[in-house]
């Protein structure tokens, strides 16, 4: 019986060394893609135990932390609430939701950049995320919300402003305002699916869109900047090349009028500009031609999706829009259809299809403030770690040089003009010289036969550009933008600038 | 050096093991740092060694590793246990092995001469299957649930919770040995039918009987793993006993028949088969009933394993922020699932070699014996334990669809310990009589 006994333990041992085989398939070999399957929240979990750092701004305020929970987890607070929420996002471990700052930043947040350098970093990282230090300015922004909150800012209507208000440093493309109506309680995301929800109420628009970023609106005449640009940094006009400006003109086979009709005889470009005269603008687009045209725009970051530390998804680029199939459409276009056709002329004095996000335009109004050059914006400077160490840094970056300093300077100088005699009365505040551009678009009809306005305004100090500011606001009865954007942004430069002294 | 000093000895690794175990999961969890828990594990061994001296006095020649590696396995056990269920559970489970060790001694004590079982083996062979089929006696069932996760495998009597098959398994296994030693003979001759060699009907009956316990086990217990269990520990013997291949291969296809015909048409096991076809099927995962969450979660802990795994204390065990087990059953049924996740393939494997060395020694104390009731219970208990290993380990692994039997002396709960101590005891008198110098 003793030989059996030996072939029993045989078989014994071959069933063991096939359990041995399929525990080293779940540890080691198919340990891959176990962790990878969609069921395996273990991961997930991990990162409930996370404590994510906090979202800090320039002024110490805190934006985004964790709070302990009962059972290790932590949940996610924001104390500004609505008035960051479109800027900063949210993170929903539970839900396994994000979006965008605390998206994009995820990783530095839960504490997986750090992880990686140490060799005893478990899976799900550390236990202690890393502090992300914001560029954002939350009592600049707080004065953006109420500005657009309040009674009468846009119209006659009491309801507060739909639109965006966007501020950068020229210099280091640090954002420092960007607030949009209507926002969310990103303290809640799930319940925004609701519009009813949207803060302030009512909108009738989805709440979670930040309108700053991913919102595409006609410019109006603050595009002119863009044809101002090409046509002095091209070197075939200076700000004193004379122009007829009689209304109207034709352009495209149909006639273009200035506001009211009005014709102003022979002007030079500074005029133009300050008066905002499209029947000197379109024909001047006209003789640039789409290619230098698309030249500057791509310069200043037209048609391609903005080098911000945001999820990319949440942001538009900006361009000429073929409304059928929402893609952007280059100058000259491919013409195949009146929706993919670029009416050069009506583009260069932002009407045809064109479409911008407000960062777009403070890009733009950065960039002349910046003496010609583009800096990347940028919404946060540094990582910090619970020991208080510098983890990641984000240094200002230079995106293009998209004019020469001097033309920038000129162009500074007209849109000085602007606002001391101009369009942009309004933004003339004493003691700041203020420069900058209005933009009136004509969008929508009411249900009265109402014409509606987007209403723009864009800036700058010019006697000390640290700040630039962008200010678009949606459907206004009649809405100019140096009625109603103008005072909005010159409000923001002098309390920027108050705050810096 | 001495059989006895030489299980001393044995005793080391197992005392190492409990020290650095418990001092690491003090390490992973300061919260539960206190002398009480200090205590509990110093208590353990002093019992280990109380069994040791026991041993000495009664069992002098009996196999010296079979103690040792009980002890580090249940050492281990005791190690896990605390670490996942804590230290009540730790504290009930050393209470257990206490009263293992009792009937351990007892059995010892009583069955000096086990070969008196042979008088009783058809009342050891009624009782165990009256008592595996206790879990269906209305009154017994249990209060709370009176399936355990779909099979019925435990009995409530007032508070206490009883597994009977772990004790069933023991029974069967003398009252095999005991019968085949009277019958083998004619077992394995029979008469030659067509060049083949079939065995007279009526020694045959028996072993059918055996089918017929593992088909009954399916059909009222509704537990594949058990009846794979008994069945391959009962063809076991029958395989040494007879020493005819074909008794086990026609024994595994009637089996293999029996098992896909009520597998197929009784729902819980056709519900565990599912689940260890596709465990990773959504519909499957997130069903109310008969759901593969258990053995999917099994297997994603043992994937955060990797070959070191992740450390005591690591792995996951309730959904974070709730009470609701990640992995349910991780201190009984699972518990291989949580050591890979913590201790990685080395750590299991190493386990799995603990195991086949006490299989080895069993086997070993087998070949000693002189007699062929020794040998063939011998043969029986050790290999109704290394199947029971397989059936749970290969159903937490997936070589077999999953049930409810414990990984012995290291899953949490007291039918298991004191059966498999037991289990040992007659393990350790067949090897003391083998062993013992023949007196001239």
């Amino acid at each position: 019986m003793n030989r059996a006994i030996v072939r029993l333990f045989a078989v014994m041992m071959l069933l063991f060394v096939v359990l041995v085989a399929f525990t080293s398939r779940w540890t080691v070999f198919s340990a891959t893609a176990l962790q990878d399957n969609p069921l395996n929240k273990l991961q997930t979990y991990a990162s409930w135990k996370v404590k994510r750092g906090k979202i800090i701004a320039e002024d110490g305020v805190v934006l985004a932390k964790s709070v302990p929970a009962s059972g290790g987890i932590w949940n996610r607070k924001y104390p500004q609430g609505s008035l960051f929420a479109q800027t900063i996002g949210y993170s929903d471990e539970q839900q396994g939701s994000s979006a965008g700052m605390e998206q994009f930043f995820g990783q530095q947040l839960s504490g997986h950049k750090s992880a990686l350098a140490s060799v005893f970093g478990s899976f799900g990282g550390a236990a202690v995320g890393d502090d992300l230090y914001s560029t954002l300015d939350s009592k600049a922004q707080a004065l953006a919300r109420k500005l657009l909150d309040k009674p009468g800012a846009c119209g006659p209507n009491p309801t507060p402003c739909t639109g965006a208000v966007v501020a950068i440093v020229p210099q280091t493309g640090a954002v420092r305002v960007m607030y949009s109506n209507p926002t969310y309680d990103d303290n809640d995301p799930n319940k925004y699916g609701r519009d009813s929800d949207c803060e302030p109420n009512p909108f009738d628009n989805g709440c979670l869109v930040n309108l700053a970023l991913a919102g595409r609106f006609p410019p109006g005449s603050t595009f002119k900047l863009v044809t101002t640009a090409a046509a002095l940094d091209s070197g075939k006009y200076t700000p004193d090349s004379t122009f007829s400006g009689d209304s109207p003109v034709t352009i495209s086979g149909r006639p273009l009028q200035n506001d009211s009709n009005h014709s102003y005889g022979e002007v030079t470009l500074t005029q133009a500009l300050t008066d905002s005269i499209n029947t000197v603008y379109a024909p001047l687009g006209l003789s640039l031609g789409s290619n230098l045209m698309l030249e500057y725009m791509r310069r200043f970051g037209f048609y391609s999706t903005p080098p911000l530390q945001y999820p990319a998804n949440e942001m538009s680029a900006s361009g000429e829009l073929d409304e059928q199939t929402q893609k952007l459409v280059k100058p000259p276009g491919p013409c195949t259809s009146y929706y993919n056709c670029v009416d050069l002329g009506r583009m260069s004095i932002g009407q045809d299809k064109l479409a911008v996000t407000p960062l777009q335009m403070a890009m733009v109004v950065a960039t002349v403030a910046d003496r010609g050059k583009l800096m990347e914006p940028r919404l946060a400077t540094k990582v910090v770690d619970a020991e208080g160490q510098v983890v990641e840094s984000f240094p200002p970056v230079e995106d293009d040089q998209v004019m020469k300093p001097k033309i920038a300077a000129e162009l500074q100088a007209m849109m000085r003009d602007v606002v001391e005699e101009g369009t942009g009365q309004s933004a003339n505040l004493e003691g700041y010289q203020i420069a900058g551009k209005t933009g009136t678009a004509s969008t929508a009809v009411t249900k009265d036969g109402q014409p509606l306005d987007d209403a723009w305004f864009v800036g700058f100090p010019i006697h000390d550009p640290d700040i630039a500011v962008a200010v678009m606001l949606e459907n206004i009865p009649e809405g100019y933008g140096g009625t109603y954007a103008a005072p909005i942004a010159a409000q923001m430069i002098k309390t920027l600038q108050a705050e810096d002294r | 050096m001495r059989a006895r000093n030489r299980e001393l000895f044995g005793l080391v690794p197992a005392a190492l093991l409990l020290t650095a175990g418990f001092a690491a999961v003090f390490i992973q969890e300061s919260g539960k740092l206190s002398n009480v828990s200090l205590v509990y594990g110093a208590v353990f061994l002093g019992l280990c060694l109380a069994g040791h001296i026991f041993i000495r006095i009664t069992l002098p020649h009996a196999d010296p590793y079979i103690f040792p590696l009980v002890a580090v396995l249940a050492c281990f056990g005791l190690v896990m246990i605390y670490r996942i269920a804590g230290a009540t559970e730790a504290r009930q489970q050393a209470q257990w092995f206490v009263l293992g060790l009792f009937l351990f001694a007892g059995t010892v004590m009583f069955f000096r001469d086990y070969r008196k079982l042979e008088n009783y083996r058809y009342l050891i062979v009624i009782g165990s299957i009256v008592f595996m089929v206790l879990p269906r006696v209305p009154g017994l069932e249990s209060a709370t649930q009176t399936q355990t996760y779909g099979a019925y495998l435990e009995i409530h009597v007032g508070s206490v919770t009883f597994q009977p098959t772990e004790f069933a398994k023991i029974g069967l296994v003398i009252f095999l040995a005991s019968y085949l030693r009277d019958h083998r003979q004619a077992l394995a001759e029979g008469r030659k039918i067509f060049g083949y060699r079939v065995p007279p009907l009526k020694h045959l009956g028996p072993v059918l009987l055996l089918w017929g316990v593992a088909m009954l086990i399916l059909v009222f217990l509704h537990d594949i793993g058990s009846s794979l269990m008994f069945y391959g520990g009962l063809l076991s013997i029958v395989y040494v006993a007879t020493q005819r291949v074909s008794f086990v291969v026609i024994g595994l296809v009637a089996f293999g028949v029996g098992a896909w015909y009520l597998g197929t048409h009784i729902p819980h096991i056709d519900s565990r088969v599912q689940a260890w076809l596709y465990p990773f099927k959504p519909s499957l995962y997130n069903a109310q009933s008969g759901s593969s969450y258990q053995i999917a979660n099994g297997l994603f802990s043992q994937a955060q394993g990797g070959l070191f795994g992740q450390g005591f204390g690591q792995a996951l065990l309730t959904v974070p922020g709730t009470h609701d087990a990640y992995v349910p059953l991780s201190d009984t049924d699972m518990i291989y699932a949580v050591i890979t996740d913590e201790l990685g393939l080395f750590g299991a494997a190493a386990l799995l070699l603990i195991y086949l060395l006490l299989v080895a020694r069993g086997f070993k104390a087998a070949m000693l014996a002189r007699d062929s009731f020794s040998k063939l219970m011998a043969t029986g208990l050790s290999a109704i334990l290394a199947i029971q290993v397989f059936v749970i380990v290969g159903g937490v692994t997936r070589v077999i669809p999953f049930t409810g039997v414990t990984l012995p002396f290291v899953s949490y709960g007291g039918s298991s310990i004191m059966a498999n101590f037991i289990l040992v005891a007659l393990l350790l008198l067949v090897s003391d009589r083998a062993r013992r110098p023949t007196t001239t």
